[in-house]
């Protein structure tokens, strides 16, 4: 009684607070918690129920782990986990090179006025959605009409049907990504870089360094915080792909699924299209569980080796 | 250096460019001689034929007007209050809501249960809310903001206010509010970029073309312009116009014009927005 009196004089207490927060608690719980609870339907024979979502839930029969068993009986499992995992780790490994080396040239630019004009180029793509981006794709890769083609065409070489070869498109997804996100990819080590207090440089260049040497010695170990930073939040979603860059710019290419077909595209085809809700609902607790899992371990590690650069 | 960097920057720019010629070019030219930078013929038909249909276009574009104006309002507001409120340290349970926020940085519902929340128990299905509600509130952006308010909102000035007897909410609309403008100016533009570019929860809610916003009819009129077609027939009783459709052209004009406004804007505000992508970047 005594704590329960305590408690509400705090609550009366912070009361103008709690009505801040009031409108994004609401939110987070309905869109964000309420869907967590939503995930024991991967474990459930889901069934609409005229009664409405929660009497849609308690209805459908408890069927333990079938779902998981399917979906992992099946190759899909087995596909989908490896192109989200492959195509994630190129694209942390090669935006992370591509975005510091283009953050460092930048920095190095002595012409500041082209330097702006050439990020400002740069960021372009990433203003733009995949709806859009598929468009440009198509213009180039269009079967009778694309650029790639005429290209081909003028050397005699016979005319593509990219959207039925699979075997180009993980090239493809990589350099469009990449084209997508270096831009903005290396805004904040740019800004990094920028901060780094000159006179190092300076005592660099009087001690005879050459520019190598300062990017190796100064810039790359001054900015290694907010590299390992990124790349730990990176990691921790290396489980879920960018939805866009796989459905929108293959165009939804039945003969592509083999090397387009990532988690993310798997839930939403089996909800969409094949409405197998159970399955659907497993195969995205799979990918928020193992994501999880890999953001603790990752940070665990991080913080065995330098508790500073820890995410929390 | 400057020849590297200036080629991957044209490159970045070049497939605009190359969109807008093909937009540019007459059907003819681009059903004998395919997409070609350089047109045998110019023509301003594909936009004259939008501009035939330009009723669903116009929808379209009032539809992403509207979630883009309300959502990014909506957003920031609500951010910007639940942000605040964490980085005070009057506030006792400060820390748990701190971590109720960014729980959901690290794990999610999914797809199927946020779908399920969304159309049975919001009954959003088909509604305009559908395409502004999901992407009202962002963890990431609450961090980003709150870390904002303890650098930037000296605790003194607040202080001096409550002894002048202003209450918490006046504090915040007349001096908080003020002196974040930068932090809230990014978090807007992050939101207005993504309203605007938002097709995702279109594919999931809407099927009611008076809904479609921009991108979603982009999408939509990806293999044919019949769900252009089929409203203009409904508007125009004139068949005429439907005869010949610049269809490759058509379609490449629309990209230009969904594209258009953030080609032309996104240069001005650029400074902003690096600005702001550093901010988050520094931990507290």
């Amino acid at each position: 009684m005594q704590r329960l009196k305590k408690f509400g004089k705090n609550v009366y207490d912070n009361r103008i607070w709690l009505l801040m927060i009031m409108p994004g608690f609401i939110w987070l719980l309905v869109m964000k918690y309420l869907p967590m609870f939503g995930q024991v339907m991967a474990f459930k024979d889901f069934r609409f129920h005229p009664d409405g979502f929660f009497a849609s839930v308690y209805h459908s029969e408890w069927i333990g782990f079938d779902n998981f068993r399917f979906l992992f009986s099946t190759n899909d499992a087995y596909v989908i986990t490896r192109n989200t995992v492959l195509y994630n780790l190129v694209f942390i490994i090669l935006g992370l090179i591509l975005a510091v080396g283009v953050a460092i040239i930048l920095s190095e630019l002595t012409k500041q006025k082209l330097a702006k004009i050439y990020q400002t180029g740069m960021l372009f793509p990433h203003f733009l959605s995949w709806v859009v981006v598929s468009y440009f794709v198509f213009a180039f890769l269009s079967v009778d009409r694309g650029l790639f083609n005429s290209v081909l065409e003028m050397f005699n070489i016979e005319p593509v049907s990219w959207y039925n070869e699979s075997a180009y498109w993980p090239y493809f997804l990589v350099a469009i990504s990449q084209w997508k996100g270096v831009g903005f990819g290396s805004i904040v080590y740019l800004a990094a870089i920028v901060g780094i207090d000159r006179t190092y440089y300076e005592a660099a260049m009087i001690d005879g360094a050459s520019k190598w040497q300062q990017i190796w010695r100064i810039t790359i170990p001054m900015i290694m915080p907010l590299i390992i930073i990124l790349t730990i939040l990176n990691i921790g979603s290396i489980f879920s792909a960018d939805f866009g860059l796989f459905y929108q710019v293959p165009r939804d290419s039945g003969p592509l699924y083999s090397v387009t077909n990532v988690i993310d595209t798997y839930v939403y085809r089996g909800l969409m299209s094949m409405g197998d809700i159970g399955m659907s609902t497993a195969a995205g607790l799979y990918q928020a569980t193992v994501g999880f899992i890999l953001i603790l371990l990752t940070n665990y590690i991080v913080r065995k080796i330098d508790e500073e650069n820890a995410l929390f | 250096m400057h020849i590297l960097l200036g080629s991957f920057a044209f490159l970045c720019i070049f497939p605009f460019i190359y969109v807008i010629i093909i937009s540019l070019s007459s059907e003819q030219s681009l059903s004998l001689q395919g997409y070609r930078l350089i047109p045998e013929e110019w023509s301003l038909e594909a936009y004259k034929y939008l501009w035939q249909v330009r009723s669903q276009i116009f929808r379209a574009y009032g539809v992403t007007l509207f979630v883009t104006i309300v959502g990014t309002i909506l957003s920031v507001s609500v951010i910007a209050l639940y942000a605040y409120a964490i980085s005070r340290k009057q506030f006792l349970y400060r820390k748990q809501f701190t971590f109720i926020a960014f729980f959901t940085m690290l794990f999610s519902g999914g797809m199927v249960p946020f779908y399920i929340v969304m159309t049975q128990f919001l009954g959003l299905k088909n509604s305009i809310w559908a395409l502004i509600l999901p992407m009202t509130v962002n963890a990431f952006y609450i961090i980003i903001m709150r870390t904002f308010f303890q650098r930037s909102v000296p605790e003194a000035i607040l202080e001096s206010a409550r002894i002048d007897g202003a209450g918490e909410f006046r504090i915040f609309l007349r001096i908080v509010i003020p002196l974040a403008i930068p932090g809230i100016a990014t978090i807007a533009l992050f939101n207005t970029l993504a309203y605007w570019n938002d097709w995702f929860n279109a594919l999931l809610f809407i099927d009611d073309p008076n809904l479609v916003p921009l991108q979603s009819l982009l999408m939509r009129i990806e293999n044919n312009l019949d769900f252009i077609r089929q409203n203009a027939m409904l508007s125009t009783q004139n068949g005429s116009i439907l005869g010949s459709i610049p269809q490759d052209s058509a379609r490449m004009a629309m990209v230009v014009i969904a594209t258009l406004p953030i080609a032309l804007s996104y240069p001005f505000f650029q400074k902003y927005f690096v600005k702001g992508l550093t901010i988050g970047s520094v931990k507290e």
